[in-house]
């Protein structure tokens, strides 16, 4: 990154009208560079947005959760999702329309039809039970919800399910365990990625020679198998936190080879560049030349790789939870929430027990793609891909 | 090419030991046997277990010694008497559970990469010669969504459709009537007729990886010189593109095999264990989640022996088709 007037001066230019004067590209740090490319990548910037939108969700999902996702109501036993009308013969009232219960002789299984006569009206940050937000902030509040709750008086965005739990406060807080895998997963690897990739590329020789076959080695074995022993082997009676964390190692043991592999094609292609020379004939301790001068030059670049990497590990809890061997029932993770889809009767009854946490997934993988897509694009600002 | 094929082979033994470690401590790992959880079950049910049995069952089955001599043991069955063990749970040899089960779970791995390829080329090649076209947008983004669906959640949503709209039940891979019947021209139909659900939900994903990258090699050889060249001389342009592009697009394609099969074995393993087929998936979960040693790590064992050797054979494929690979 140091070689910048060496820079052709068309590359890197955005439109001139959201750009600054051209003069300013020439002397522009890296992160300048490699934000100015990524806004030109407009499915990365909306997707940038949808995933700080489901973070700031997941981190304030006892505020946006309407109900107590752990809440049961046998009168709303599967009850079907209640969509939002505003207006009330023509005056604006927010409400979700009420449900008449029967009870079909035939199948015996309850019926729900829309009671037009018995509207729930709904509002913006009602009273609640007291809880704590973020853990540590006492809240009486919730974003929405009924204004007058009662038990007939239950609002389902999403539907329920066979415990009657709302899925939609279900859904909010599943985030807060799925989303949350990821980060803790990609940072576990991040740390496993950076020094066995970096070690592997900085000596070389045999050392790479070994690191490199270990980890042909474990891309070779397919991962469910393996993931399936390892999680089995957590017992059932361990407390949630433990089994989170275990999981979470679990995943993130085949994440770190595709960074390690990125950190070490880096480092090799780095090594004898000649600002890497110039500060080690400058009698630069090798530490500090990595610290110093390698780490920030492929620093883009590994966020884009881990950006890639946190869909998999989301992917991996979800099948893993999914199969009954990843997190167990009373903590609520996305893949937790569609083991309840397992039973395809249950699903032809309900389908949002099945689509409600699948389209969560699928917004959080394909909007992580994304981001990372434009984030890998931006890593190298002198080079058009497209 | 021969001094090739002997050095892969060579790499692959140390591998292959190194499966058999894992696969020997996955199934070491849970804390206590499968007769610690015989034990509970027993106690739970009010039985008294005496202390004699379970000892003289513990040293039937070796489990009391050291853990290397247990692995030992285990290994030599296997290299000397191609002796799995028993699985506990079944009583049975695991050698007579799993063969055909391992085959289904081959031969659906294999449908399905002949799936993936079979269409992968042809859409590849269609999204970069009319590259921002309708067809190009439209195979981009179904790459990009189908990506993001699990497979497991697919193959539920194909469940759910199948018995909402067609009121059938999906699952297995044969009708109730030809289970246990001799393979016959009916059976075969009927297998096919099964088969092509389960092979497009496991091939979809895949697919779509490589969809891109086909379009993404064909996009960059498209832009070189020689095709300028040969389109001047007057070339048609089908023959120009097959002839030269496509097949230098297609040895980066060859090189993916290499962890499109472990992908796809995982694929099958969870979508089986949704859709109930008779392979390895399903008796899986259930030998892990009853610690039913042996059969677990024989099966684990299996599946990635299994994958690698056909990993090794699309490596000595990529060599045949590519002679740069050969001498490198």
């Amino acid at each position: 990154m140091t070689d910048i007037q060496h820079l052709p001066p068309a590359a890197g230019v955005p439109a001139p009208t959201t750009s600054p004067r051209k003069g300013d590209i020439a002397v522009a740090g890296q992160w300048t560079l490699f934000w100015l490319k990524f806004k030109k990548h407009r499915l990365a910037l909306v997707s940038l947005f949808v995933v700080l939108f489901l973070y700031l969700v997941a981190a304030f999902a006892d505020f946006i959760a309407p109900l107590d996702p752990n809440a049961t109501n046998a009168t709303f036993t599967y009850a079907p999702p209640t969509p939002i009308g505003l207006f009330i013969d023509g005056s604006f009232a927010p409400h979700v329309e009420g449900l008449s219960m029967t009870l079909n002789q035939d199948s015996m299984r309850r019926e729900f039809a829309v009671d037009p006569e018995n509207p729930v009206r709904i509002g913006l940050f009602v009273p609640s039970q007291p809880y704590r937000l973020l853990g540590f902030i006492p809240m009486q509040t919730k974003l929405f919800g009924a204004l007058e709750p009662g038990p007939r008086s239950a609002v389902y965005l999403f539907g329920a399910d066979r415990l009657g739990r709302d899925i939609f406060s279900r859904v909010v807080h599943g985030a807060k365990i799925s989303l949350s895998i990821g980060l803790v997963g990609v940072f576990l690897s991040l740390v496993l990625g950076v020094v066995i990739g970096g070690i592997s590329g900085f000596f070389g020789g045999t050392v790479d020679l070994v690191i490199q076959r270990f980890i042909e080695f474990l891309r070779s074995i397919p991962t469910i198998p393996l993931w399936m022993g390892l999680a089995a082997a957590i017992p059932v009676g361990w407390p949630p936190i433990q089994t989170y964390f275990v999981i979470t190692l679990i995943v993130s043991l085949i994440g770190w080879t595709s960074l390690a592999r990125e950190v070490r094609g880096k480092f090799l292609s780095l090594r004898n560049e000649d600002f890497v020379v110039a500060a080690r004939l400058d009698g630069m301790s090798e530490i500090g030349i990595i610290l110093k001068h390698l780490v920030p030059s492929f620093m883009s670049h590994i966020i884009a790789t881990l950006t890639l990497a946190i869909p998999t590990m989301i992917l991996a809890e979800t099948a893993l939870s999914f199969l009954g061997i990843g997190l167990q029932p009373p903590i609520i993770s996305w893949g937790v929430l569609l083991q309840e889809a397992q039973n395809i009767r249950a699903v032809s009854q309900a389908p949002w027990l099945l689509f409600t946490p699948a389209a969560a997934i699928v917004i959080a993988v394909l909007s992580l793609n994304f981001l990372g897509d434009g984030l890998r694009d931006a890593a190298d600002p002198y080079e058009s891909h497209s | 090419m021969i001094l090739f094929i002997l050095k892969r082979l060579l790499f692959v033994i140390p591998t292959l030991f190194a499966v058999s470690i894992v696969a020997f401590a996955i199934i070491q790992l849970p804390p206590g046997d499968y007769l610690t959880t015989l034990m509970a079950d027993w106690a739970s049910q009010g039985g008294a277990v005496e202390a004699g049995t379970v000892a003289a069952m513990r040293e039937r089955y070796g489990l009391d010694q050291p853990i290397y001599v247990q692995y030992y043991k285990w290994m030599a069955g296997i290299l000397t008497r191609g002796d799995f063990g028993i699985s506990f749970e079944l009583g049975q040899p695991v050698t007579n559970l799993i063969w055909n089960r391992l085959g289904f779970s081959f031969l659906l791995a294999f449908l399905t990469l002949c799936f993936v390829w079979a269409l992968a080329i042809p859409i590849g090649i269609l999204s970069a010669v009319r590259q921002y076209s309708i067809t190009d947008y439209s195979a981009t983004f179904m790459a990009f969504f189908f990506l993001a669906v699990p497979d497991f959640v697919l193959a539920l949503v194909a469940m759910y459709v199948w018995s909402t709209y067609f009121g059938q039940s999906v699952g297995g891979l044969f009708s109730a009537q030809y289970i246990d019947a001799p393979w016959s021209w009916g059976k075969f139909l009927d297998f096919v007729n099964h088969v092509w659900l389960p092979v497009f939900v496991i091939g979809i994903g895949s697919l779509a990886a490589l969809v891109r990258i086909m379009r993404a090699n064909l996009l960059d050889e498209l832009s070189k010189p020689y095709v300028t060249t040969a389109r001047a001389k007057g070339m048609s342009e089908f023959e120009l593109l097959i002839r030269y592009p496509v097949r230098l697009a297609l040895n980066p394609l060859i090189s993916t095999l290499g962890w499109i099969l472990p992908a796809v074995i995982s694929g099958e393993i969870i979508v089986s264990v949704v859709m109930s087929l008779p392979t390895t998936g399903p008796l899986l979960l259930r030998a892990l989640l009853a610690q039913d040693m042996y059969l677990a790590g024989t099966l684990i064992l299996l599946i990635s022996v299994l994958t690698v050797i056909g990993t090794l054979i699309s490596d000595i494929l990529l060599a045949i088709a590519d002679p740069r690979i050969r001498y490198q």
